[in-house]
């Protein structure tokens, strides 16, 4: 159990980040961080006490194995985080070059 | 017909794919190749949907069906609503790109904008096809990622704020629905919109799902920028293109927001009372303070973004009455009369929304302005672009006989059939606030006389512009007819009944 709640305090981690943090490099890491922990939540969802890797090999029946479908969808949802975080960083530099700093209270082109 | 299905995504992916690789080597290869490929999509959806005929069609990508009754593929499914939405998307889409022709002609990196559009364009036939909950996220984030490149697609400081916000609250809620999947694969262990909804049939845990639904709520809810969630959609909207705003606001929000809020609650979720009240109360909230902040706005695009937010708060609203309705269960044709309002003003919304953005476009293509105040007597100047655009702010503030008069007055008598007195009148009091702000515009951009100094270099946009317009402008007047008994049970009905029927769904995809 403790897994979970640890995993749920890294996505919490993440989102204080995201909320306070005022460098926008940090905020990305703090995305990042949100991320993970939900991957590891996936992770845990297809865990089975004792399970093997799935691959299944006909001749010795009977084994326990991990459920290979979270994994599948980690993997993905890893790739698509890849291209998120590619285009958060991107973001955030060109911004560096326009406005000389990483800090977002010099960012309020944009309100009301 | 099929195997027509997964095209609805190959082609345009594989366009983007092409354009990237060979607009190097041939010259403009991109602006015809994109238009042609988006004109193919729009044929095959109106091909579809004059032949579906009231049923639902399913693909088993890679031949990999039911098992025992149990889906073990991922499944695309088109019915009724879907298609509504896929002829939404490619409509708009390909007058949007038609549009970009010439408007988009100033920046540099042509063809990267075109790859990114046919990608856009993938990920939202992606969504509204998915019958997977899994493959309807990935879907969602190709399409969201290149709406935040297209977003910042100027490098302006403030289009690479505006980005920069998108991104960081798109990313929460791409994470929020992430976890939702997650949970609800936890318990359910399938991925499948209809075998959940099977499963779930069997009893679950209720403050489980509770969460699930809020999780999703939130999410979804910051994709279609329902108020609370709304921070990110004035700034996104109006730095974009034109073009692109006019994707954004037209289609995106309602293909990954509204759309998929619906399906899940209407055809996963058994919706209670309580998701209900907060569907409609949510819809009010927007409706009432996007118009009352609209008015005070000065910057044409931001207008039309927080007017997006009011009349997004209306469907919302219309879908929240109709689920309330289907709840107490004595007044079902109030429900079906608020459910195909919502759906009606959904399509209308896209179509007209859409035309005044690209208006808004045209009057920055000349101006180089956003700002209204530097605006001013331009009927003269630009009669189509004037003329178009009044056609449309009649249509969106519902004074007939345009679109939007008549699916906002059939949420309105939905409103009185179903006892929700309130709701009525604030419907009624917000579509003259919204011909308020609209006033404002046409007055301020077309009709005042001028402190502009140079009327008389400014001319009418070219071709691909005008005649982009003038198509939606036909639009508007056309979908008036969607009000016709006739017409509207031909075309709205079948979507009104994969709503009211919610068990449909599953039980023609899992027998």
């Amino acid at each position: 159990m403790s897994v979970y709640i640890l995993s749920f305090v890294l996505f919490l981690v993440g989102l204080y980040g995201v909320i306070t943090r005022r460098n926008l490099i940090k905020i990305v890491i703090s995305l990042s961080i949100m991320e993970f922990s939900i991957f590891m939540i996936l992770v845990l969802v297809g865990y089975i006490d004792n399970g093997l890797a799935p691959i299944v090999d006909p001749a010795s029946g009977g084994q326990i194995y991990v459920d290979p479908l979270p994994q599948a969808m980690v993997l993905t949802a890893i790739v698509i985080g890849l291209a998120t975080t590619s285009m958060l960083m991107a973001i955030a530099i060109r911004l560096y070059r326009k406005y000389k700093t990483f800090d977002i209270r010099e960012l309020k082109n944009l309100r009301g | 017909m099929e195997a027509m299905i997964p095209l609805f995504v190959a082609i345009p992916l594989i366009s983007a794919f092409l354009i990237v690789l060979l607009s190097k080597l041939i010259n403009g290869f991109h602006k015809i190749f994109a238009p042609f490929s988006l004109l193919a999509l729009l044929f095959m959806a109106v091909y579809i949907f004059t032949n579906l005929d009231n049923t639902s069609m399913t693909y088993a990508m890679g031949g990999w069906g039911l098992l025992n009754d149990l889906p073990i593929g991922i499944f695309l499914v088109l019915d009724g609503f879907s298609i509504l939405m896929l002829g939404i998307i490619n409509i708009i889409g390909f007058i949007a790109l038609f549009y970009s022709l010439s408007y988009i002609s100033k920046y540099t990196a042509e063809s990267n904008y075109y790859a990114l559009f046919c990608l856009i364009i993938a990920g939202m036939n992606g969504v509204v096809l998915s019958g997977d909950l899994f493959n309807l996220f990935v879907f969602l984030e190709v399409s969201v990622i290149s709406s935040y490149a297209l977003v910042a697609f100027g490098v302006g400081k403030t289009e690479l704020e505006a980005s920069f916000k998108y991104q960081v609250l798109g990313g929460l809620a791409s994470m929020l629905i992430l976890l939702a999947i997650g949970l609800i694969y936890w318990k359910t262990k399938t991925l499948n919109i209809a075998d959940v909804r099977n499963v779930m049939s069997g009893g679950f845990s209720r403050p489980y799902y509770i969460f699930v639904q809020v999780l999703l709520l939130t999410g979804f809810g910051l994709k279609a920028a329902i108020i609370p969630f709304h921070a990110w959609l004035p700034d996104a909207h109006s730095s974009a293109p034109s073009p692109i705003s006019a994707m954004l606001s037209g289609v995106l929000i309602k293909a990954v927001g509204i759309y998929v809020l619906i399906r899940l609650f209407f055809n996963m979720f058994e919706f209670t009372h309580e998701i209900a009240v907060v569907f409609t109360v949510l819809g009010t909230i927007s409706m009432v303070i996007g118009s009352l902040v609209a008015l005070v706005q000065w910057d044409v695009k931001r207008l039309l973004a927080y007017s997006s937010i009011s009349q997004m708060g209306y469907i919302v609203m219309a879908f929240g009455m109709g689920m309330i309705l289907l709840i107490k269960g004595d007044n079902e044709p109030a429900a079906i009369l608020a459910i195909g309002g919502g759906i009606y003003h959904m399509i209308n919304h896209s179509v007209f929304k859409g035309l005044l953005f690209l208006n808004a476009g045209a009057l920055e293509y000349r101006l180089d302005t956003r700002d209204l105040k530097q605006m001013g007597g331009l009927s003269k100047a630009m009669p189509v672009t004037s003329s178009t655009s009044l056609m449309a702010s009649m249509s969106i503030s519902g004074l007939p006989p345009f679109n939007g008069f008549f699916s906002k007055l059939i949420i309105i008598i939905a409103a009185v059939n179903g006892k929700f007195y309130i709701l009525a009148v604030l419907a009624i009091v917000i579509s003259i606030i919204t011909l308020a702000y609209f006033l404002k515009f046409q007055h301020y951009a077309f009709y005042n006389r001028t402190p502009l100094k140079s009327l008389d270099k400014i001319r009418e946009v070219p071709f691909p512009m005008t005649s982009s317009m003038i198509l939606l402008a036909i639009l508007c007047l056309a979908l008036s007819l969607l009000a016709l008994p006739s017409v509207n049970e031909a075309v709205l009905h079948p979507a009104i009944q994969v709503l009211m029927q919610s068990d449909l769904y599953s039980i023609t995809l899992i027998p």
